[in-house]
């Protein structure tokens, strides 16, 4: 997995609330496109026109934005479904950081697997940020630091965010979570054993 | 005397392998059920990564998402050779059971795995799927994962997980006539926001749970992730214990004996700490019905489509606007009385036994109205046999429902059944996200029993009226 350390570009303010994972990728994409080609249909039914064509509407499409590797996101971005695809798909537009106030719960888990960090901050920062990323142009230009912790915008003070020690580890280190674990094996053996005699019903 | 412990953190605690600091842990996963298109990449995943399914006995596999519900179906196409005949390959390669389409066991995930006995109270679950809350009902701890982490379980046999706060909602008193779980549970959505139970596991208690099945508990818990909830679970009781006996992976004698024993200690001690505390007046009720794009959205069937411009929050009315020009109905409109064009009875929400009676009794001896395309979708190949057995198909098919074959269908629309764009569907299921039930579909979300009357009315309706 690529690793996570810093992080400079434009932030692109995607504020509504609830944007689900039909949006980020619709179902259908989910069981005829291969994981590499799901950023082709990442947020399709805003990204797109019913001819094909792109919304001049929709924030991606708009040259300030077009190359964010950061989104500002509104209220429980990512909510819905648990596909994956949703998070392969915003990979592969090359974002890789969310800053928003909070996202759906197995969304927000599945950023981790995929070298994206998700950030959450208090509504007023993220309220600020939004402002800074409208302005565009420079002051829509954002750092992100995870080994210390910090968002710093272009034109504005250093604002820190916390991450869960683990899932920073595994970011910066682009640590694979199944090798990890193996080398926790024997734990796992001996656990089995004696809830074989504990629950003995579990094991079918 | 050791500290009052609730549900949640008993069951959490009899899985932890290992306790990793900062409140995660790795947890030993005793059920990992996996289907057609999660399943089916993590298989792949995990071939590609060079591993094997380390503990194929606590994986089944069943294809729910992709496989054509239509009768006349010969269960060939571009689905079947990317999803289903893989997860099939590759479940035989790995020694992992495999329930396919034909059997008895057949079904959607959801409602197989407690219906077989393998999903059992205290037991920890994990899908590929964020509907696996449902199992919840039950009383195990069941959340849904994405792709890379289902590998893992696969490889592993456990999963990594920071544990949640806790959340304690009350429904107390008697439910009104015409009220199931799935209006007390919108209801709570509609109330609390679909954000509101983000970082909490939830458990669901009170006067009015007890008095409830099994099965419309799962229905309960089911929605829990539209509240933002991974995890929604209910004690269990002499209910739930009743409901797992003498099923396929039930355990029996003495095995029987010593897991009630167990169950019985599950439940949260008195005293046990939530983080949050909701109650929720059951009498108060009314039945729901959504009108937008999020199951937030929702009202009584007395309600009306909100108008945006009462909203003063900008970026939440930027959103209600959104929703109101999507569902392509106009502020202030009663919801009684919208013309609809489809009904879904299905999905792991609505699609047991106990919910098709339900429809059946609102439905017998009516028909549907001419306008509209009606579906009953049984959620089991178990659960049609049983159904069927009780002269349910029949009922459905004599007004105008067509009788179809088990999977997720029109809840998804991934196996290419889906409501045309700018139709409107009253659907039993989970989501009425844009684009949920096919490109430009309207859902709104129901009970059984409200969509049962709103197929014979061909509106929106208010079921009460109707059992007059």
């Amino acid at each position: 997995m690529e690793k996570f350390t810093t992080l400079t570009s434009v932030a692109a303010p995607m504020m509504q609330s609830n944007v689900d994972t039909d949006i980020i990728v619709p179902m259908d994409r989910m069981v005829t496109a291969d994981r590499d080609a799901m950023h082709t249909f990442a947020f399709e039914p805003w990204r797109f026109l019913p001819d094909g064509s792109e919304n001049p509407e929709f924030i991606l499409n708009q040259n300030t934005f077009r190359n964010a590797k950061i989104l500002l996101t509104g209220k429980n971005f990512g909510c819905g479904s648990s596909r994956e695809g949703a998070v392969w798909s915003i990979a592969g537009l090359g974002i890789r950081c969310l800053i928003g106030t909070s996202f759906g719960n197995i969304f927000y888990n599945n950023c981790f697997q995929n070298g994206i960090l998700p950030i959450k901050l208090p509504p007023e920062v993220i309220e600020a940020f939004t402002v800074l990323a409208n302005s565009g142009g420079n002051a829509a230009v954002f750092e992100v630091d995870l080994e210390n912790g910090l968002i710093t915008p272009s034109s504005g003070d250093p604002v820190t965010f916390d991450i869960e020690p683990n899932r920073r580890t595994q970011l910066l280190e682009g640590l694979d979570d199944v090798g990890v674990t193996l080398k926790r094996q024997g734990e796992i053996e001996s656990f089995r054993e004696s809830d074989q005699n504990n629950r003995p019903w579990i094991y079918v | 005397m050791s500290t009052p412990s609730t549900l949640y953190d008993k069951v959490w605690d009899q899985h932890v392998v290992s306790d990793l600091g900062d409140g995660v842990s790795l947890l030993h996963v005793d059920r990992n059920f996996i289907h057609d298109l999660s399943g089916t990449r993590a298989l792949r995943a995990l071939a590609e990564d060079g591993r094997n399914v380390r503990y194929p006995s606590q994986t089944f596999a069943c294809p729910d998402h992709t496989v054509s519900t239509d009768p006349l179906s010969d269960h060939t196409g571009e689905r079947y050779e990317r999803c289903v005949d893989p997860l099939r390959e590759l479940s035989a390669k790995e020694g992992v059971r495999f329930f396919d389409m034909g059997t008895p066991e057949f079904g959607i995930i959801h409602v197989i795995g407690p219906e077989m006995g393998l999903t059992l109270p205290g037991t920890l679950v994990l899908c590929g799927d964020s509907h696996t809350c449902t199992h919840g009902g039950l009383g195990a701890l069941a959340w849904g994962i994405g792709v890379s982490e289902v590998a893992h379980v696969l490889a592993t046999g456990t999963v990594l997980q920071k544990k949640a706060r806790r959340l304690r909602v009350s429904f107390e008193g008697t439910v009104p006539e015409g009220v199931s779980a799935k209006d007390l549970i919108l209801y709570l959505i509609g109330r609390e926001g679909a954000a509101s139970g983000d970082g909490y596991a939830v458990e669901y208690a009170g006067s009015a749970i007890r008095e409830m099945g099994v099965e419309a508990r799962m229905t309960l818990c089911n929605l829990s992730i539209e509240m933002g909830a991974k995890v929604g679970m209910i004690a269990p009781d002499e209910t739930t214990i009743d409901y797992v006996h003498g099923r396929e992976y039930a355990p029996t004698g003495d095995a029987w004996e010593a897991a009630v024993k167990h169950w019985q200690t599950l439940p949260g001690d008195d005293g046990a700490v939530f983080d949050k505390e909701l109650v929720v007046d059951v009498a108060s009720v009314v039945p729901q019905v959504t009108w937008g794009t999020s199951p937030e959205h929702v009202v009584g069937i007395d309600g009306h489509v909100p108008d945006p411009e009462d909203e003063t929050d900008p970026d939440k009315r930027k959103s209600l606007e959104a929703a109101v020009a999507y569902t392509d109905l106009k502020p202030g409109t009663a919801l009684d009385g919208v013309p609809i064009d489809r009904v879904f009875i299905g999905s792991c929400t609505n699609s047991r036994l106990s919910d098709l009676q339900a429809a059946a009794n609102i439905v017998k001896g009516r028909k549907v109205a001419a306008r509209v395309g009606a579906w009953v979708v049984p959620g089991s190949q178990a659960v049609k046999d049983a159904a069927e057995a009780e002269g349910l198909d029949t009922v459905f098919r004599d007004a105008g429902f067509e009788w179809r074959e088990p999977g997720c269908s029109l809840c998804v629309g991934s196996n290419g059944e889906t409501v045309a764009p700018g139709q409107r569907c009253v659907a039993t299921s989970n989501r009425n996200f844009v684009g949920r039930q096919g490109k430009g579909s309207h859902t709104h979300l129901a009970s059984p029993i409200m969509a049962a009357a709103a197929a014979l009315d061909g509106c929106i309706t208010d079921v009460r009226k109707m059992k007059g």
